[in-house]
This record gives structure tokens, sequence and C-alpha cells, in this order.
């Protein structure tokens, strides 16, 4: 699998995604966020967690208008996967490309743990290291992880089973307890938990490597 | 624009003494400009020249094998093999804090980040030793709120992992809290960067944020004892963009990959100022700086203004001619500026220019180097009274514990360091909240292990044995993780030291350090001096903070492990049952009384190299500190989820604070295989009970583990969420 990490100058996770994705077995490539194309042949987008322009304003509002935005919504609507962690999730929301928001934590803190996620029952590439129902721990860090969708979106999320993850304990206030979305085609996936930071003994679990070898193992596949 | 005139007035708001004036006119024979006087007051203030500390602070060890570079540059530098070396610092930004919470704390942060990647290498460990007033006290609930905001705020965008520290409450620091930052970064031995500037007309460059009018003036007040005008000096605390910071590391180490930079200073207190006559002043050269290349956020900036302004995330920088547009190119990268705002000159002249006007012409290595120095006059703290063990109060062991862990000194933190990233890096081995904080070296085996100790109350009854104790505790935090200590960092926080009282309370702390540092072979590779911590008259507990590294050459060598259902808990090290300065005295009873524990650091060495020789036999292992083998107890139960049976109920056996003690979690097999060696080496060892079921017990005395957990995880958010 050939994947591409964007790369934006407030961006501090996307070191830790390329290891987690290298270690999956990925050929990886960083992608500076003024690029305008992509490299060609990569099946995966990664956006990092972060803080991709100080993310003063809007969590990934401006990161979303960057240029290489514009390749990664091309390289989406050819079909392409594309993965959002935390910031990363943040701005797949602002372009548009999964619904809903990520508001501020309910308490108004930033929080860093591990918290426990129920892996739902959700058809996707992503989850194929998983079982449906399965419980496990990823560390979440985040100040604006609050996900927000209306009724009827929600109703629609659930009807067509597009809840990736929700958390046992819900640390922040999302909405129906969730804690990651797929598109409607399954290919993008955005969450708020940190997987890459679960992905080696030296983390105190591998419940995120998971994610990163079922992905793999589905591409090969593909 | 014309500059004020030289009054005596003026001279004293910079917080020049006459006698320092006097000596400014016998250097340059003539009166000073306007800002040149604002150039000698950030130059001369306490918080840059060390003119109090200076004489003591030479006396502490500093050099040893490991060490690469000592104090005198922005950080120091330790080698930890392969090649690599670690540059770590820890610096007080106190007086800022206290003024705006968030800012304060932030900038703080940033400052410290910026020390560590100015010399080349990318941080990757953030500590912070908090000290706060009483928790009822008015002010302490937004100061709290405040400082953790902002060291998160401003450590979580950067994108560097907190993984420990301490936070400590007494009434010795309601009118003044303490916010001491510390910051570690990973760097090739070959590419460390210094500040010495070398080579005639190169230019210097100025690269980061624009120059605004913030903290004009912020070293002079951190110089200065607060009184009630303190809301008065909100203007002189800096704001923060971590952001910025982000892409100026960013940029700075790129740009020093492309072996473009000859020397580089960051532009921390008194700015522009400071970081041009350190450059100069180091390569004996002098500077030239033209301030109308200088960028600047706000209109009509006048010279003294930028000379001044400690606005954030900037830096200076002396760089090779022929490679200034692939530097620019760099920078530009970045979206930040890069300006070319002056040169080196042969001779020893610090000259600046706004316009055609000279605004300064003074002799570079004279403004530098001659700062005032003090002998301060000083009084030995008195011997106090040791404690009588019938003056000791007989406790029921797990009320004394249940009071100790509901106090938010020794409540578990997590209300705070879940508010601090911990983990971004994905090298966070053990987040903080027991013993000290593990990374991994990336891409290596080796682990780094980081702790910051201090025990203010004991340092108050005796600053030596005080001073000893912190440098002793750290060596213990490292070791309990199976760590190699290998350096310190020392932030040396006191009241003012025109106070004879105070000098020797700094003095005797000074001795204390330097006596346990050689002992312990950690020596001082960096520091700040924090001096002048009163408000109308009182002053803090002194407080010299110690922040030590260890380095753990293979995972298989750290002691990172839980206590499990049956193994026996092992006491290590000598207990008389000391109670004096004792936490539980302080907190319970309300009474600080009796002297500090005696630091025998033959016997710490001793203990110490018994626990990293013998690291294969112990599953778990704890120092024992403040609450004694009673407190440590319920924490190896605690973060192991299992009960702990401590055989006596004895108080002074519970909770005395004898040194050089751990407390080992380990099965049968290896107790008895550590009985032996500990037989062998002198090392005192003692079984004192076992882990097991879910109570924590003391001899009859019993409670369930749940509930001593519920109040050590829920009582800080209690009283501060």
């Amino acid at each position: 699998m050939k994947a591409a990490v964007i790369v934006f100058p407030g961006s501090n996770c996307d070191r830790d995604l390329k290891v987690a994705l290298e270690r999956a077995g990925a050929d990886v490539t960083m992608v500076w966020h003024k690029d305008t194309e992509l490299p060609r042949g990569i099946d995966l987008v990664a956006v990092p967690g972060g803080f991709s322009f100080g993310d003063y304003l809007r969590c990934g509002a401006i990161a979303a208008n960057s240029p290489i935005c514009r390749s990664l919504v091309a390289h989406v609507e050819r079909g392409g996967f594309a993965l959002g962690i935390c910031n990363g999730f943040q701005v797949l929301t602002e372009t548009g490309l999964l619904p809903g928001a990520l508001r501020r934590n309910e308490n108004l803190k930033y929080i860093c743990k591990p918290v426990g996620l129920r892996v739902e029952a959700c058809e996707t590439a992503y989850l194929a290291g998983y079982a449906a129902g399965q419980e496990i721990t990823v560390p979440i860090a985040h100040h604006d992880g609050n996900y927000y969708v209306d009724d009827a979106k929600l109703a629609q999320l659930q009807g067509e089973g597009r809840i990736a993850f929700t958390y046992l304990d819900n640390p922040n206030g999302s909405v129906a307890d969730i804690a990651g979305v797929v598109s409607r085609n399954r290919r993008v996936l955005g969450m708020m938990p940190h997987p890459e930071r679960m992905a080696e003994p030296a983390h105190g679990g591998t419940d995120g490597k998971a994610m990163f070898d079922g992905l793999m193992s589905q591409m090969a596949l593909a | 624009m014309t500059e004020p005139a030289i009054t005596p007035d003026l001279i004293d708001a910079h917080g020049l003494k006459p006698d320092e004036y006097e000596r400014i006119l016998e250097i340059i024979g003539r009166e000073p400009t306007f800002t040149e006087l604002g150039i000698f007051s950030a130059m001369w203030n306490e918080h840059c020249s060390y003119k109090s500390s200076k004489k003591w602070l030479r006396t502490l060890p500093t050099e040893g094998p490991q060490v690469i570079c000592g104090p005198g540059e922005n950080a120091g530098v330790v080698d930890i093999g392969d090649r690599q070396a670690v540059i770590f610092k820890m610096e007080s930004h106190n007086h800022p804090s206290y003024i705006e919470p968030y800012q304060g704390a932030a900038t703080g942060v940033g400052g410290i980040l910026r020390d560590v990647f100015t010399m080349g290498a990318r941080p990757i460990a953030a500590m912070n030793s908090l000290s706060f007033g009483e928790p009822d006290h008015p002010k302490t609930r937004q100061l709290v709120h405040g400082v953790v905001e902002g060291i998160g705020g401003y450590g979580n965008c950067f994108g560097v992992p907190t993984v420990g520290g301490e936070v400590r409450f007494d009434a010795a620091y309601n009118g003044n809290c303490l916010v001491n930052a510390f910051a570690a970064g990973l760097v090739d031995s070959d590419k460390i960067y210094y500040s010495e500037a070398s080579g005639v007309g190169m230019p210097v460059v100025y690269l980061g944020a624009k120059t605004g009018r913030d903290g004009v003036g912020g070293a002079t007040m951190a110089s200065a004892e607060f009184d009630e005008s303190i809301d008065e000096k909100r203007p002189t605390v800096q704001v923060g963009d971590p952001f910025t910071e982000k892409r100026l590391m960013e940029a700075t180490l790129e740009l020093m990959a492309t072996g473009a930079v000859i020397s580089i200073q960051d532009m921390g207190a008194a700015g522009l100022t400071c970081s041009a006559v350190e450059m100069g002043d180091k390569g004996g050269l002098g500077v030239k700086l033209q301030l109308d290349a200088v960028p600047q956020r706000e209109d009509g900036m006048t010279a003294y203004e930028m000379m001044l302004s400690e606005s954030q995330e900037r830096m200076l920088m002396v760089l090779r001619p022929e490679r200034e547009a692939e530097a620019r190119a760099v920078f530009e990268k970045w979206d930040l500026d890069f300006a070319i705002v002056g040169e080196t000159l042969p001779e020893d002249r610090f000259l600046v220019m706004h316009g055609n006007e000279t605004k300064a012409d003074l002799p570079l290595a004279t403004l530098s180097g001659s700062a005032p120095e003090y002998d301060r006059p000083w009084v030995e703290t008195p011997a106090v009274e040791p404690l009588n063990d019938e003056d000791v109060p007989q406790i029921d062991p797990i009320d004394g514990l249940k009071a100790l862990i509901s106090s938010p000194n020794y409540a578990g933190k997590a209300w705070i360091y879940e508010q601090y990233d911990t983990m971004v890096m994905a090298d966070t081995v053990r987040t903080p909240g027991f013993g000290a904080g593990i990374t991994r070296v990336h891409g290596t085996d080796k682990l780094l292990a980081f702790t910051s100790d201090v025990t203010p109350r004991y340092v108050k009854a005796n600053p030596q044995m005080g001073g000893r104790q912190a440098v002793a505790e750290a060596y213990r935090n490292l070791t309990a993780a199976g760590a190699k200590p290998l350096a310190s960092t020392d932030n040396l926080n006191f009241g003012n030291p025109e106070k004879p009282e105070i000098m020797g309370q700094f003095v005797g702390a000074i001795k204390g350090i330097g006596e346990a540092v050689a002992a312990l072979d950690m020596p001082i590779v960096s520091g700040n001096v924090s001096l002048y911590n009163e408000t109308d008259g009182q002053a803090i507990l002194p407080t010299p903070t110690i922040a030590a590294i260890g380095l753990i050459e293979h995972e298989d060598k750290a002691i990172l492990g839980t206590a499990r259902e049956g193994h026996v808990a092992l006491l290590i090290g000598e207990s008389t049952g000391h109670m004096g300065q004792s936490a539980l005295l302080a907190e319970v009873f309300n009474r600080v009384e009796g002297d500090a524990p005696a630091v025998d650091l033959a016997a710490e060495k001793r203990n110490g190299d018994f626990i990293r020789d013998n690291h294969a036999w112990i599953t778990a292992c704890l120092d024992l500190s403040d609450g004694g083998l009673a407190l440590a107890a319920f924490e190896m139960a605690e973060a192991s989820g299992v009960g702990v049976q401590i055989d006596t109920d004895n108080t002074m056996e519970l909770f005395g604070e004898d040194q050089a003690r751990y407390l080992v979690a380990c099965n049968f097999d290896q107790a008895e295989a550590l009985m032996l060696a500990a037989g062998r080496a002198g090392v005192p060892i003692a079984s004192v009970g076992k882990f097991t079921g879910t109570d924590v017990a003391f001899a009859g005395s019993a409670v369930p583990l749940e509930e001593l957990s519920e109040i050590f995880q829920g009582s800080f958010a209690e009283s501060f969420g």
C-alpha cells in the first residue's frame, strides 16, 4: 500500500502516523500542505493529528482550504482511501468529506488519556482487524473532540452503519458517544482517538495496531 | 524621536541602584542615552546577570565524562551513547505566571523549548514544577487553572509530551506562585549549535515572529519584589504563540541541517539586547544592529522598545553569507520572518542604529562581562530543635493515609496531567503519575527517565540537608525506574537575596546540592535562579527545584512492572522513624516542626546501585519520600490494582521520612535473591508485608483499596475541578 501523510505547519503527529503505517508495511510519503498534487499511485491519504494552522479559530478550518486539500478531495472522489486522526478528523469534516463537526469538549478542557472504545458493526476496510463489538483501549488527546451531528444525520449514520467507534465512557460530550465515522463509500474514516499511540508494546498496548494491520490486509486483497 | 532625559527616578525605575549607575558612568565616561540605560538595566538585572548568585553557583560541580556542555550556553548537554546527546534545562517563569497565569506559564514553556532547539535538538520531553498558595486562598484556584491551561495550551500545540512534574501547595506561595518549566531535546552529538559568533562582517539575522511592545522590561520586573501595584505590571508579560514556535523549531532545525548557521541564540529575557550581546561576547566580536530592518508588529516602535521587547518566538543568528538565499527559502517555506538586521564587527562595540541615529554605542565585552557581582551578606540558617519521639502523635494509619491522599499535595494529579498531551511523538513509555516519566529514544531500545524534585519544608528547616535531599530524591526517582542518573538542572527559587537570612538559605542549599550532585555523579549542566520571590516582605519557602535525567541503556533494564497478587513488599534502606518536617506532621497535624531528615549520600549511592544492579529481581519499585512507607505502599497498590498488607501500624515506621529508601514488589524467589544480594552489598533490606487481596491494611487496621483509590483519584478534581 502506498500512503501519503499530509503535513501542515502545525501537524505534530505526522511522524507518529508515518511510523505506525510503516510498521504495518505501508510505503509512506510525507506531503507538504503547499503542494498541489499528491504523488502518483497513492492508495491512502492520511491526515495526522496536531494543530494544523494553530487552530486558534475553528480547528482544521484553514487547513481544509490549503492547496493539498483540493487534491485530497479529488483523491476521495476518485474512490481513494483517506484517514483522519484527531486534527485530521477535524480537517475531514471541514472539507465536507465527512459529516458533522467537532466542538469544544464538554468540560472545556484538553483531555489526554487512554479511553475505552467499542468497535461498531461498520463494514469498512479500516475495521478488518477487529471483531464487531470488540472493546479496545486507545488514547485521546484533544480539546475539540465533541462530535456533533443533528438528529436526522445521526439517524442516517446509524441506519447506514457508518459509526466506526464509540466511547465506552463518553469523555467529551460527543453525540451518541461517537468517536469515529466513515464516509458513505466507507473509504474515508475520521476518528478522534489516536491508534498510532497504541501500536507497540512500548506504548502499553497494541489495540491501535490492529487498525493499521487490518487496513493493510484489505488493501492487499483489493 | 527624542528620548527622555536621564533622571534619578528613571534610573530607579530601571531597577538600577545608585552605585550601579555610577558604574555605568565610569564604564562609558558619559551619561548613557535612554536606550543605553535600558540596555544596561536589561543586562544587569538579577534575572540576566545572576549578580547575587554567581559567586555561589561557581561552586557547583558541573563536569563529568558524560557532560558535553555545562552551564553557560542555552542549555546543558549530556552524552547518552551512540553519538546521541540530550540537551536540557529548567527555567522559572514565576513572576509572569502570578501576574497573568495562562500567558505567563505558556511563555515559560515556550522559552525553555526554545533554549533546547536553539542548540539543534528536537524537544522530546517536558516537565513542570508548580508551587501554589493554600488551596483555599482566593487566588489559588484561578492560578491553578490558568497555569495548567497555559502549560497545556503551549506544549500540546507545539507537540512535546509532558512526561512529569510536581505540584505543591503551601501558604508561603500565596503571594508568589512558582512555575518552573523543563524541556529536554535529542540531538546527534556532532550537530550541536552554540551561541559563539565567529567571523567579521557576517550577517546577523533575525528569525521568527515580529517584535511588538509586549514584555518590554520583563526581566527587570522579574527581578523585583511584588506589592499591591502588581496589576499595573500586566503589560510586562509576553503573549505566546505555540504555532509560531512550532514553525520556528522546524525551520531552525531544517536550516541547521543545511549547514548555513554559524551561531544562534534565542531571544529570551531582554530579547534582542541579550541575544546580540551574548553572541558577540562569546565570539570576541562586536555587533552592529540596524533596527529599521527588525520586523515590527506595531507602528512607531522606538529603539528602546525594540531592544527591550520580550516578544516570543524569535531567534538571532549569525549566518554564512553565501548561504543567505538557502536560509531565506527555509524560513519562507514556514512563513516566518527572516531579516538581516546587522553584522558582526571586528572591534569591541555594540552599536545600535535606528534611522540615521546612533541609539547606543557601548563597549560590548564590558557590557556583558561587567555586570556587578555581589557577595551578599548571609547568615547561616540556625539549627532547628530536633523533634522528640515523645512529641510524635500516634494516629490510626488508615486515618493518616486518608488525610494525606485527600490533600491536594498528595492526591493523584490526573486532573492536571490529563490536560497535557503526555503521549505525542509516540515514544512515551510511562506517563505522569507514578515515579519518573519515561520516554524511548526514537528508533532505539534506549529509554530516558525524567524527574523533578524538591521538598521545600526540608530546605527551610535545614537548607543544606534540604538541598541534598532534592538531589537525592531525583536520584531515587530515576533509579526506581532502573535508570542511571546522568545529570541535573537546578532551578533555584528564593526570596529577596538582600536579606541575609534568605541569602543564608541560598548558600546552604547550594552547599547541599553541590555535595549531593558530586556524590551521586549528577553534575549540574544548566539552571536558572529566581530571586525576589516575595510579596509584601513575605518570602516563599526556599525551593531549589532539581530536575534530572537518567538513561536506561536497554529497555530490558527498565523497572516498569506493577505489583501482583502474592508479591512480597520489601523495604530497601534504613528506617529510623524520622518524623521531623514530615508530611504527616505538616499536613495532618499542622505542625511544621523538627529537623529535615539527614541525607547519607554514601547510603543513597549504595542503595541506588543495588537497585540497578538487581533490576532483574525487581518487578515494581518506588522511592520513599513524603508520607514514607504508608504512602508508597498505597501508591504501589493503587497503580497495580491489588491490595497491600503491611505488617506494622506504628506511626513512625509508616510515616517516617528517612532517606535512601525504596519499596520493592517481587515474587518470593526474587525476594530471596534480593535478600542474599543485599547481604553481600551491605544494603539494609526487610520484608515489610505483601501485596494481596483488595484491602490496604497496616497490621490490624484495614480499608478497601477501592475506597482509598476513590479519594486519591477524586479529591484533586473535587478541590479544583
